[in-house]
């Protein structure tokens, strides 16, 4: 679960990070009395999930209450990348002496984790390391021995001359730490971490990313989670058990098994139609299933046939044949249904589903091709 | 020799009372699999289907002398499962479970290396080594004995594979199926090393998907050291970048972890990649 800037900032407040006075504000009227708290100039910042959001004009500087008016206006409902802005931040404005970058992920190469930071900061840290990986300082952190103090000093010291920065850097850097394992994130990372004219080191951006299998360890974050329309699809559907994820093409996909889910959507491409969604339906294909799986792809306008690809396995063909009839007995398809059915009883399934709307298919190929067909796509 | 399993294989079963658990003790114990007995914390002293059931592993380990646990007790308990399997000695752990915390396994997966133990999954389907045990879910009608090698991130796409190889004549050695998690316990590299030292096993099928960099890491290791023939299949061609495709660990970020340099790199070390699951026993033949 990706946090926005605000709430990414929540976290480092909580962990003693200092981090700019800020405010929340949803409409241009209360950007202005948050700016007459905080004080002028300020800076309204669009808070969105995705990147680049200062290219695309969603951070402004405001240095009068006219300009404040307008910049909010002009960022509440702007388009970035997709992502319409209903939040602003409205922060006060930091004399920046120097930026740099400062981050804590999981290393899954190296099963560890790694503490980067480069003098750098305010770029594309993906940028620095590819034209300066030099410029980056990378620090294994061993999962059981936890982050050591000489590995605060050593990016401390990578990062600045001065001795008070230093010290607060490696403070800091402590704190992000423990944030990181108390909150079970899967990156933190301050970008950039900046040094004001009078010497003081502050977060001034803030990306946080909690890791979702640990959410059942902390209740409240549920709280935190702001979806945009697509993420909202997917994340119903992950509660009834549906790893769905919704793209652009004509051919609908039920499959079981996340691998064989885009392996099939992978095929599909091949023949030269264009997958409609990944669905991925887990282990067992009960009717209920089976039916929220149609439902889903067939919510999709786009979609102009659906491909039920299903290895068995230990799971009977019957059983899935029966869940396709029961779940497609009272409403009628609204578009052609392939299915490929292999494991045990798969011939038992065959006879189930013959004579009746779907269309049988040999494996997985044959599959791909008469969905594509039925689309009339490729 | 095989891999992991062989006939000395006894198993415990941790989470044996729970529906998937005792399924799949049954299933195994019909392939062949010697099941000792299993674990629930609380319900010791009972028997489900004939199967003895303890209360702990110590306890299981000391009286069935098992030497292999697989796991399917629920994501909030399983890594603690999986240490308890490692202190209480055995010296394989299968961990079927999916869903588990980041934090829990790294820190797991460095205390087993500590011990000794070796770690299959989590997130998998197990592993099998035909005609001679099946520790997990993998279903054993679709494997036959014989000597090619097969490592994968999958289940069903695994599945998919092997009936292509089993269809075209070719035996399987072992089947690892190593789980779709971003962090597990045995990867590639660990699996090649093991079948490069295996007789039985003459060439291998691996099967990889987007995200990570253990395909890359593993081209390397084929071409330099494995010494015997290779193929490959990679899943996620045309996954969108930045989603998670149903396994934690399939997930393309920033630009890294995509097919296009997954193939890229074993083409460069030589190893031919199927452009689709029905060519893999074609390029298998060439080779062996």
């Amino acid at each position: 679960m990706k946090l926005l800037e605000y709430q990414a900032k929540e976290f480092f407040f909580r962990a003693g990070i200092p981090v700019p006075r800020e405010k929340l504000v949803l409409s241009p009227k209360e950007a202005l009395s948050a700016a007459g708290e905080l004080g002028l100039p300020c800076v309204l910042k669009a808070q969105v999930g995705v990147g680049g959001r200062g290219k695309a004009g969603g951070v402004k500087l405001a240095k009068t209450e006219g300009e404040v008016k307008a910049h909010a206006g002009n960022i509440i409902g702007m388009d970035i990348k997709g992502e319409k802005v209903e939040r602003l931040l409205c922060s006060e404005a930091v004399d920046i002496a120097e930026e740099y970058y400062t981050s804590i992920t999981n290393d899954r190469a190296n099963r560890a984790l790694v503490l980067m930071v480069s003098p750098a900061g305010g770029v594309d840290i993906e940028q620095v390391a590819s034209e300066t990986p030099e410029r980056i300082l990378k620090l294994q952190i061993d999962p059981l021995m936890g982050l050591q103090a000489y590995q605060q000093r050593r990016a401390g010291a990578f990062l600045s001359e001065a001795k008070d920065v230093r010290k607060q850097i490696a403070a800091i850097i402590g704190k992000l730490y423990w944030m990181y394992v108390c909150n079970d994130l899967s990156l933190a990372e301050i970008n950039p971490l900046v040094v004001t004219g009078e010497g003081k080191v502050i977060a001034l951006d803030a990306k946080v990313i909690v890791d979702d299998n640990a959410m059942f360890r902390h209740p409240d974050f549920a709280d935190y989670r702001i979806l945009s329309e697509d993420e909202a699809v997917e994340h119903e559907a992950k509660g009834k058990g549906l790893s769905y994820i919704k793209l652009s093409g004509k051919v609908g996909c039920i499959v079981n098994g996340a691998g064989l889910a885009m392996a099939t959507m992978d095929l599909i491409k091949r023949y030269g139609g264009e997958p409609a969604n990944f669905l991925d339906v887990g282990g067992s294909s009960s009717p209920e299933k089976m039916l929220s799986a149609i439902d889903y792809v067939t919510s999709d306008k786009n979609v102009r046939s659906i491909f039920v690809n299903i290895f068995g396995g230990i799971t009977r063909c019957d059983d899935i044949a029966r869940g396709l009839l029961a779940a497609t007995k009272d409403n009628p398809l609204p578009v052609p249904v392939v299915v490929r059915l292999t494991g045990t009883n798969e011939d038992e399934a065959r006879e189930l589903l013959e004579g009746t709307s779907f269309i049988p298919a040999t494996d997985m190929a044959d599959g791909a091709k008469k969905a594509i067909e039925a689309a009339g796509d490729g | 020799m095989s891999v992991f399993v062989d006939k000395d294989t006894r198993v415990l079963v941790q989470g044996i009372t729970g529906r998937d658990g005792l399924f799949h003790a049954l299933s195994m114990k019909e392939y062949g699999t010697e099941v000792a007995g299993g674990v629930t914390p609380g319900k010791g002293g009972q028997k489900v289907e004939g199967f003895p059931v303890f209360d702990s592993m110590e306890e299981a380990v000391r009286k069935t002398g098992a030497n292999t646990s697989v796991i399917f007790v629920p994501e909030r308990f399983a890594s603690d499962a999986i240490v308890e399997a490692a202190d209480a000695g055995v010296g394989l752990v299968v961990c079927i479970t999916e869903g588990l915390p980041v934090k829990d396994m790294l820190q797991v997966v460095s205390y087993l290396e500590r011990k000794g133990t070796k770690l299959i999954g989590p997130n998998c389907p197990g592993v099998i080594s035909p005609g001679k045990s099946k520790v997990g879910i993998l279903p054993g009608h679709i494997f036959r004995e014989g000597n090619v090698g097969v490592v994968s991130r999958s289940g069903t796409l695994t599945y998919e594979l092997v009936s292509h190889v089993t269809n075209a004549g070719l035996g399987q050695s072992t089947c690892v199926g190593i789980g779709g998690d971003p962090i597990i316990g045995s990867n590639f590299l660990d699996v090649l090393k093991m079948f490069a030292e295996d007789a039985e096993t003459e060439a291998v099928v691996l099967v990889g998907e987007i995200g990570g960099s253990d395909e890359e890491e593993a081209a390397r290791f084929i071409k330099d050291e494995l010494g015997k023939p290779a193929v490959a299949f990679i899943a996620g061609r045309t996954a969108p970048k930045g989603k998670r495709m149903g396994h934690a660990g399939a997930i393309i970020s920033g630009s890294s972890g995509t097919a296009e340099d997954k193939v890229a790199a074993l083409s460069a070390a030589g190893i031919p990649v199927a452009a689709e699951p029905a060519e893999i026993a074609g390029l298998l033949k060439e080779k062996v």
